[in-house]
């Protein structure tokens, strides 16, 4: 029964969050314009951006890196399915991980040095962030009682009441996740302070047009797990999810307008250090106290 | 029953006739056919048991007391000998002070004392009958043809000793089967003996002087360990009675605070063949060897004979725990294994980031999931038993075909450093799929090892083994960093380099495939080996079913696994896009080796490698950390459980 959830959450991820993330592109990037002073192109920009890519030749440096970005994309559909069908947080966390490796692997399958340097710092990122976001899964179960995100339209009180610390140190490594300066270490949306193109230099065509697409849609499932931390058995929670979503995302595009990347050692330390501070610290609280 | 006698006593047949069978031909065939043998044999005492839970069987003989007496002093012996040949005064104490002890068990306590049920099974001996029958003889047949290469290698006029090496490995294979059939705990230690004497010769096999040095760097821990177990043997039979596993288990569950000592002093010797931390060089020592030694020794035996032993107690250390009367003293030697588990994992993860030798990264890949092993054991409810059972599995299956596929690849390319398999992909193109698959199965989501993590992972935070949590959590990162770079290098492609692959020998490609069919097998079949074999076992000793994942997320990844696998043997490189160059900053001259036009007209290559992060996570920074916790939480452990002998305080 819950393998056709997850089936069916899948399909509707699909559909939905290529569009929903495609709109939420185009926002940061006018909001982005507007804190810069300028006027910044269209909401549906990201989409005529990717159509157009979409409708370049095919080409290639060699005959695998297509295949892998496929499968980076189908996995993060999956993630988006288990998460949003309210299956299994960590088997989400996973998925993404898995989604992640295969992006990773399609970048280093080039042999292009830019490609290898932005796919070693990929790992970095990785590295980086996955203790907080076990701390942030294993925290939300502790609080939850479950690790289904289903599971907190039973709640009686968001989980965000008790594990806020976790919530904080969680943001802290959003900001990689999302890719936004000061942590887009392996692929920026700034010209000025990237090598290249960072991972994606060597990818083209239809295959930057899934990679496009499987970010908005990576997007759209963090934004999900920002929003768990608010809902729970009243409906009207839902609003204020969606409110604080929208605050988050917010604060994310402030950072990434005001703070230059920085090098993977402050990455490093900084996301261990805040995912053991908060992370850990709150889970030994609630194991304890 | 005939069936465990046969498994146990065939082995040494096939050890006893290789020695003497010089000629390489006869060796094939006997190695492969016997290999056939034990793997059919221990696949059909699988499917004849399966689901049973644990089941003994009458039979004791005072002829096979003394004959593993003689065994244990022969052992004894022989490091004696050594000892005094390479003039290492440790060893030869060790020997010394075992002879003494094993004489003076033997007529002074054991004797008094019946085991009437020298055999049993159950579904955890089940499942590591099948690892050592089945990955531990593959393993042998894929010695074939690398020891072949190996002799091709050596200087003009060495003498030949591959019929040692080949007795060796089987003799191994039965001491591994009489570890883990054994009641009888003499019995037990006899093998636990052999396996540490068999593999102290596999190790000096090269006689180089590095070799000779770190094999007894091997024997002087093992023999700690040994000695141990003897302690344990000693106090069991004169403070309980009883020289039965399943007495001595039964005596623990129900009364914990009484078998402190003895089981800190078994765990004591689990860890040390474990190698955990402080013990783990001796395995990174282990590397010096041939590498289907090293497949051995990591994949399904020796290490996984610690872990098994520690598993076995898992329900004492649990019952330690949770036991109102003896309070911090029965938890004691859970304690011990569950810290030395974690922090041996959280560490050699973060140390085998700083590796670029491929077979090191290996070695601490092992000791880390052996310690994530031993936490689980020493957590001890029957989630985290669960966890350990499918650890063990899918760690023998994906790390032999590592280890395989690193040997020939070593042999082909002339390297087994890391940033030399640039282009794998290329030159070897089906064993670099082999070995993307068996990376894959160690660390990520669909496959086995993740799964098994993930259960571990909740049965730590239901246990409230906050501190697992944190170490597990900081090592898994670690985990992603290491092998994620090496799946990167492997994958590498340019243009059409020379396949170099066309010359692996026959009997090298069909352990390689065994073992990749048995990871594809294990990880689509997750959910119903569980049903089978896992499930069973947690049952028989626990009298409740526990598992943490529910069984429709089992199936999701099991789906998963199949897609990935398919994609990797049938999907890549299927692309017909137009091919381009790379970009290089400039025109591309020779773009296969990243030779491009530079601003003044001369020819610059591009070069780059992977982050090893030397500086942050090097041995030199993390080993002594790592040295000095462990040490301090087994003397405490030790000293905390020497109180509760009687008399002595």
């Amino acid at each position: 029964m819950s393998l056709l959830f997850v089936l069916i959450g899948t399909l509707v991820f699909a559909i939905a969050a290529p569009v929903l993330g495609c709109l939420l592109a185009g926002l940061d990037r006018k909001i982005t314009a507007r804190m810069q002073g300028r006027v910044g192109p269209p909401l549906l920009q990201p989409y005529y951006d990717v159509r157009k890519l979409i409708e370049k030749d095919r080409v290639s440096v060699n005959s695998t890196e297509g295949t892998y970005i496929t499968c980076a994309l189908v996995f993060t559909l999956l993630a988006g399915g288990i998460f949003y069908s309210g299956g299994n947080l960590l088997m989400s966390v996973f998925v993404i991980t898995l989604s992640g490796l295969f992006f990773i692997v399609a970048a280093y399958s080039t042999r292009s040095p830019y490609a290898e340097i932005g796919a070693n710092r990929e790992t970095l990122q990785v590295m980086a962030y996955e203790p907080m976001v076990l701390f942030m899964a294993v925290a939300f179960y502790m609080a939850a009682g479950t690790f289904d995100s289903a599971g907190v339209f039973a709640l009686d009180a968001p989980v965000v009441s008790s594990i806020w610390l976790v919530f904080l140190g969680f943001l802290f490594i959003l900001t990689i996740k999302l890719r936004k300066s000061p942590f887009d270490l392996s692929y920026s949306h700034h010209a000025h302070q990237e090598l290249v193109k960072g991972i994606t230099t060597e990818m083209s065509g239809k295959t930057l047009a899934k990679v496009e697409i499987m970010h908005w849609c990576e997007n759209v499932l963090f934004l999900g797990w920002v929003g768990m931390f608010f809902v729970w058995a009243n409906p009207v929670s839902i609003v204020l999810a969606i409110a604080v979503i929208a605050l988050v995302y917010f604060l994310e595009i402030w950072i990434d307008n005001n703070f230059a990347r920085v090098k993977w050692q402050a990455m490093l330390s900084s996301a261990w250090i805040v995912a053991f501070v908060a992370g850990f610290v709150n889970i030994a609280v609630l194991a304890y106290l | 029953m005939a069936m465990l006698g046969f498994l146990i006593l065939f082995p040494l047949v096939v050890a006893a006739v290789l020695l003497v069978v010089r000629n390489n031909r006869a060796r094939n065939v006997i190695v492969g056919a016997s290999a056939l043998v034990i793997g059919l044999a221990s696949i059909w005492l699988v499917v004849t048991y399966l689901g049973a839970p644990w089941v003994s069987f009458e039979f004791e003989s005072p002829v096979i007391d003394y004959v593993s007496t003689i065994v244990s002093v022969l052992v004894a012996a022989a490091i004696l000998y050594y000892g005094i040949r390479y003039k290492n005064v440790w060893a030869c104490v060790l020997a010394v002070i075992q002879v003494v002890g094993s004489l003076v068990f033997e007529f002074g306590f054991a004797h008094a004392i019946d085991v009437t049920e020298g055999l049993y099974l159950d579904s955890l001996s089940l499942l590591m009958a099948f690892i050592i029958g089945v990955i531990g003889s593959g393993i042998c047949v894929y010695a074939l043809g690398y020891m072949e290469d190996f002799q091709a290698h050596e200087p003009e006029g060495a003498k030949d000793r591959r019929p040692v090496f080949f007795a060796l490995m089987f003799v191994f294979l039965a001491a591994m089967f009489l570890i883990v059939f054994s009641n009888n705990m003499v019995w037990l230690f006899t093998g636990w003996e052999v396996t540490t004497v068999c593999s102290f010769l596999l190790i000096a096999y090269t006689r180089t002087d590095e070799a000779i040095k770190n094999a007894f760097r091997q024997i002087i821990m093992n023999m700690l360990g040994g000695l141990a177990f003897l302690a344990a043997l000693y106090v069991s039979a004169i403070q309980l009675g009883t020289l039965s596993l399943l007495e001595f288990l039964r005596i623990g569950v129900d009364n914990p605070a009484l078998v402190v000592l003895p089981v800190c002093a078994l765990a004591f010797a689990g860890l040390t063949k474990a190698a955990q931390m402080p013990f783990h060089t001796w395995l990174l020592g282990a590397m010096v060897a041939p590498t289907p030694t090293s497949a051995l020794l990591h994949s399904s035996t020796m290490v996984k004979a610690g872990v098994f032993l520690l598993v076995k107690l898992a329900p004492v250390f649990y019952a330690g725990t949770a036991s109102a009367q003896g309070g911090l003293l029965a938890a004691a030697p859970s304690i011990m294994v569950i810290l030395v588990g974690g922090i041996t994992f959280a560490l050699c993860s973060f140390m085998a980031i700083s590796q670029t030798n491929a077979k090191r990264v290996l070695a601490y890949s092992t000791i880390a999931n052996l310690g994530l092993i031993t936490a689980c054991a020493g957590v001890g409810t029957p989630e985290a038993v669960w966890a350990a059972a499918f650890l063990i599995l899918f760690h023998a299956i994906a790390k032999s075909l590592l280890f395989l596929c690193v040997g020939t690849a070593e042999h082909h390319i002339g390297s087994r450093d890391i940033e030399d398999m640039d282009l794998l992909f290329e030159r070897m193109p089906r064993l670099a799929r082999f070995m993307m698959l068996g990376i894959m199965c160690m660390f990520i989501a669909p496959f086995g090892m993740l799964i098994a993590k993930w259960a571990t992972l909740v049965s730590f935070v239901d246990t409230g083994q906050i501190a697992l949590v944190l170490l597990l959590a900081f090592g898994s990162a670690a985990t992603f960093m290491f092998w994620a770079k090496w799946l990167g290098k492997l994958s590498g492609i340019a243009g059409r380099p020379d396949n170099v692959e066309v010359t692996v020998h026959k009997s090298e490609w069909t352990s390689i495939m065994l073992m990749a069919v048995l990871i594809i097998i294990g990880c689509v079949c997750l959910p119903v080996i569980s049903w089978l074999i896992v499930e069973p076992y947690v049952y028989s000793v626990f009298g409740t079913l526990g598992q943490d994942i529910a069984s429709a997320n089992l199936w999701i990844a099991s789906i998963a696994a199949a897609i990935i696998a398919i994609v990797l043997f049938a999907g890549l490189g299927r692309n017909k896009a137009k091919k381009v160059d790379i970009y290089l900053s400039g025109v591309s001259a020779d773009n296969e080796a990243r030779v491009f036009r530079n601003s003044l007209s001369g020819e610059s290559a591009a070069t780059s490698r992977n982050m090893y992060l030397e500086n942050v996570f090097g041995e030199k920074r993390i080993n002594p950390v790592g040295t000095v916790a462990c040490v301090i939480v087994i003397v405490v452990a030790f000293a905390v459980s020497a109180i509760s002998l009687p008399g002595l305080f």
